[in-house]
């Protein structure tokens, strides 16, 4: 549809007068701006990688998956992160624990394998959120280079080699001590918990101070 | 008609028909939830999840309600009842009871394989409160790791609704599984050196409403939610069980049965659960071959195809009565048909017979009594004859070939010299000949094989198919009964194999692709025993063939 006439409305410029028509005030303006340059002792450029950036802690980076207090890998291969990953990369292989070994005791099942392919990923962050245990996390590594793209399949040994790398550096300190599946199965330290649903107003729950308790 | 009223809804019952609340509510369109209530199972009403208001109404119109509630799966409805499942009295129940059978449950959703088709997700979801009021630790009891040697008990998940238990005394008639202690210490359990090791007993995971029972060849395997379904018909006997195909990514990892009162109620066996390992084989025939001498002479489709033609006119020219067709038990009515049809195309004398029908012992009935004998009634029947299909093919023979043509009759003719030329059509994991007969196939001069497994007869044949096992394929399979199921193409087979009636169809010189919904039309009207085929597609629960002519389902019960 071609544009009505009425609706445009043509602007004029406005007419230079004697001074901006010899160029000399913005041929000073530009030789003011470099001059500030040439004074500034302040410079924005980084000088990487000699000098690494300052992050911010939120920043995602390769993933590692962390160790619990025995030293095992902390993943109950739930695959909540394998199903919460919109780029597919995730790909675990669940076997049940030792049964015989007291040390197991407390655990149903573990990740026979977990590969997660680092050139696949988009770092969403979603597999941290995903993880009930607080297992996938995600670090401040960020210039990962590898020469093949098998180098870039990350499995298990790897992905707690960047655990052990990490855990001490400062920047990557282990978040959480919470049990094997969250506060709801710390049987031995149950806290009551709050309502994680919608609760109806003149529900005794939402009236409560502190939910769980019984008037 | 009597009229049961549910949450204001009336609903017509049949004069003798006889339901609870929870089933009358199902068609109301309303749920009743519920636990340890199935409807093949005995009532017990344990698990206290239906409650529901229930009352009268009196001939002059008013209604009166009973106090107080009532589980709904062991209280008949009868005419002029009430029933109300949705009041503020019934949620706060509904409430109370969730929160009740979540006290003592871990929650270990994450890792517990039932998270996805749980029913204590499911009610929680809709009808619990969605947090815990407990502050006392929880009562965890071990985990039994042998309760059978493919099942496996989680026992602080269960929430005793003893549906595995009635299941195993009145369904597979064995009692193993039994309720131990008492209160709070309640457990599953069974007698020390009994294990639940009957042939029904894996239906006892499919019972179970929570992960306590959990399959040992499924554990931890997938996340169900990950799981593709597609229906299908077990094809392990003629009692032709309705199951789901459960796959992911081509790999199938389970198969569940799937209600159907027509063919054989709720459950499966286990030797049809947990045998479809061979569809996953290594010995997977996985590309056609044409041999000749000993000599590979081609692996490629485009190749063998023609050249088999070619290969049977041949041998229909030299001798045009010495060619002989067996198709197996195994095969779907569709592949009988165009098999029998392409057949016929090349010679008119070509001899049609039914392949090997594989036959075990004797059927099983369950339940069994104490001494293991069959009890009556029977609920639950594997049968000896271990194929799908014979009832079909049988079908399409009789129409196209004039008789039924045992395979023995086949291998004798082989014998005498008289059939020179043999196309099978397999699809048997146990082999298309019996081991002590695929001696008697030496004397042939042509023989082709249509297969899902290499065996030592795809070892002698000139041309090899790479078939599709049943869940790579459509098609339909008639069960003893004569129900006509349809199967579906759950997963892709092996690259290199091909479904069986592409391969027949493209044999025939057909065009188009496989379709079973019209070539089952098709087959409807050349096969007058086969009419009841002409619906095309046969629903969920298939349809008898006794119902020929009717282009309508038959009704469920």
């Amino acid at each position: 549809m071609p544009i009505d006439p009425k609706d445009v409305e043509w602007v004029e410029e406005p007419p230079m007068n004697f001074w901006e028509s010899t160029f000399l005030p913005a041929v000073f303006d530009g030789l003011r701006t470099t001059g500030n340059h040439v004074t500034d002792f302040h410079p924005v450029t980084e000088f990487y990688p000699e000098q690494k950036p300052n992050l911010p802690t939120q920043y995602r980076g390769v993933h590692r998956l962390n160790r619990d207090d025995k030293g095992r890998v902390k993943c109950v291969a739930c695959m909540m992160c394998a199903t919460a990953c919109p780029a597919h990369c995730i790909d675990i292989v669940a076997q049940d624990a030792p049964k015989d070994d007291p040390d197991w005791a407390d655990r149903d099942k573990f990740p026979k394998s977990f590969v997660i392919d680092e050139l696949k990923c988009i770092y969403c962050g979603m597999c941290e959120e995903a993880c009930p245990v607080d297992s996938i996390e995600l670090t401040s590594i960020f210039d990962l280079v590898g020469l093949t793209r098998q180098e870039m399949m990350f499995d298990k040994e790897k992905l707690l080699s960047v655990f052990d790398q990490t855990k001490d550096s400062g920047k990557d300190p282990i978040r959480t001590h919470k049990g094997k599946l969250g506060h709801a199965s710390d049987f031995t330290n149950l806290h009551t918990l709050g309502p994680a649903t919608a609760v109806r107003l003149d529900d005794r729950a939402a009236k409560a101070e502190s939910a769980g308790v019984i008037e | 008609m009597p009229t049961v009223i549910v949450n204001n809804k009336p609903v017509e019952i049949g004069p003798t028909e006889k339901l609870n609340c929870i089933q009358v509510a199902q068609r109301a369109g309303d749920e009743i939830p519920s636990y340890c209530w199935h409807h093949d199972l005995s009532v017990v009403a344990s698990c206290r999840m239906c409650l529901v208001e229930v009352g009268e109404k009196k001939p002059d119109g008013t209604i009166v309600m009973q106090p107080k509630l009532s589980p709904g799966c062991q209280t008949p409805v009868k005419d002029g009842m009430v029933v109300v499942s949705n009041s503020e009295k019934v949620l706060a129940a509904q409430k109370a009871t969730l929160e009740y059978l979540l006290l003592n449950h871990p929650l270990d959703c994450p890792v517990c394989d039932q998270a996805g088709e749980c029913g204590l997700q499911d009610y929680s979801y809709k009808y619990g409160r969605g947090y815990s009021r407990l502050q006392e630790p929880k009562n965890i009891k071990p985990d039994k790791d042998y309760i059978g040697d493919q099942i496996t008990l989680f026992t602080d998940r269960c929430i005793m609704c003893t549906r595995c238990v009635r299941f195993t005394r009145e369904i597979s008639g064995t009692s193993e599984l039994q309720v131990v202690s008492r209160g709070t210490h309640e457990e599953i359990d069974i007698f020390p050196g009994d294990p639940c090791n009957n042939k029904l007993a894996g239906n006892v995971v499919d019972l179970c409403p929570v992960g306590a029972l959990c399959s040992k060849d499924f554990l931890y395997q997938q996340r169900v939610w990950w799981l593709k379904s597609k229906n299908s018909v077990c094809p392990g006997c003629s009692t032709g069980c309705s199951i789901t195909v459960d796959q992911n990514e081509d790999v199938l990892y389970r198969l569940k049965p799937r209600e159907n009162p027509q063919a054989q109620g709720s459950f499966m066996c286990d030797e049809g659960r947990f045998g479809w390992k061979y569809v996953h084989s290594d010995q997977r025939l996985t590309h056609p071959e044409q041999r000749s001498g000993g000599q590979t002479i081609s692996k490629d489709w485009d190749a063998v195809l023609p050249a088999l033609r070619s290969a049977l006119k041949d041998a229909v020219l030299k001798n045009p009565s010495k060619l002989a067709v067996v198709i197996s038990p195994w095969a779907t009515v569709e592949e009988a048909y165009l098999l029998a049809k392409f057949a016929k195309q090349i010679s008119p004398n070509t001899r049609l017979a039914l392949g090997q029908v594989r036959v075990d012992g004797e059927d099983d009935l369950y339940p069994k009594d104490i001494h293991g004998k069959p009890a009556l009634p029977t609920k639950f029947t594997i049968r000896a004859e271990k194929c799908p299909n014979r009832r079909g093919v049988e079908a399409v023979l009789k129409q196209i070939e004039g008789k039924v043509v045992p395979f023995s009759t086949i291998l004798d003719q082989v014998g005498r010299g008289e059939i020179e030329s043999l196309f099978i059509l397999g699809g048997d994991p146990e082999g298309a000949v019996a081991a002590a007969d695929v001696g008697k196939l030496d004397k042939l001069k042509l023989l082709v094989v249509q297969d899902l497994l290499v065996s030592p007869v795809t070892a002698k044949a000139q041309f090899v198919l790479a078939g599709s096992a049943w869940a790579e394929k459509e098609g339909t399979f008639v069960n003893h009964a004569g129900l006509a199921q349809a199967i579906y193409r759950g997963l892709r087979g092996p690259e290199g194999s091909r479904p069986d009636g592409r391969i027949l169809m493209e044999l025939l010189g057909r065009s188009g692709l496989f379709h079973a919904s019209t070539l089952r039309q098709e087959i409807a009207g050349a096969i007058p025993e086969l009419a009841a085929l002409i619906v095309g597609d046969l629903g969920e629960d298939g349809v008898l063939l006794s119902a020929a002519g009717k282009a309508e389902l038959q009704p469920v019960g």
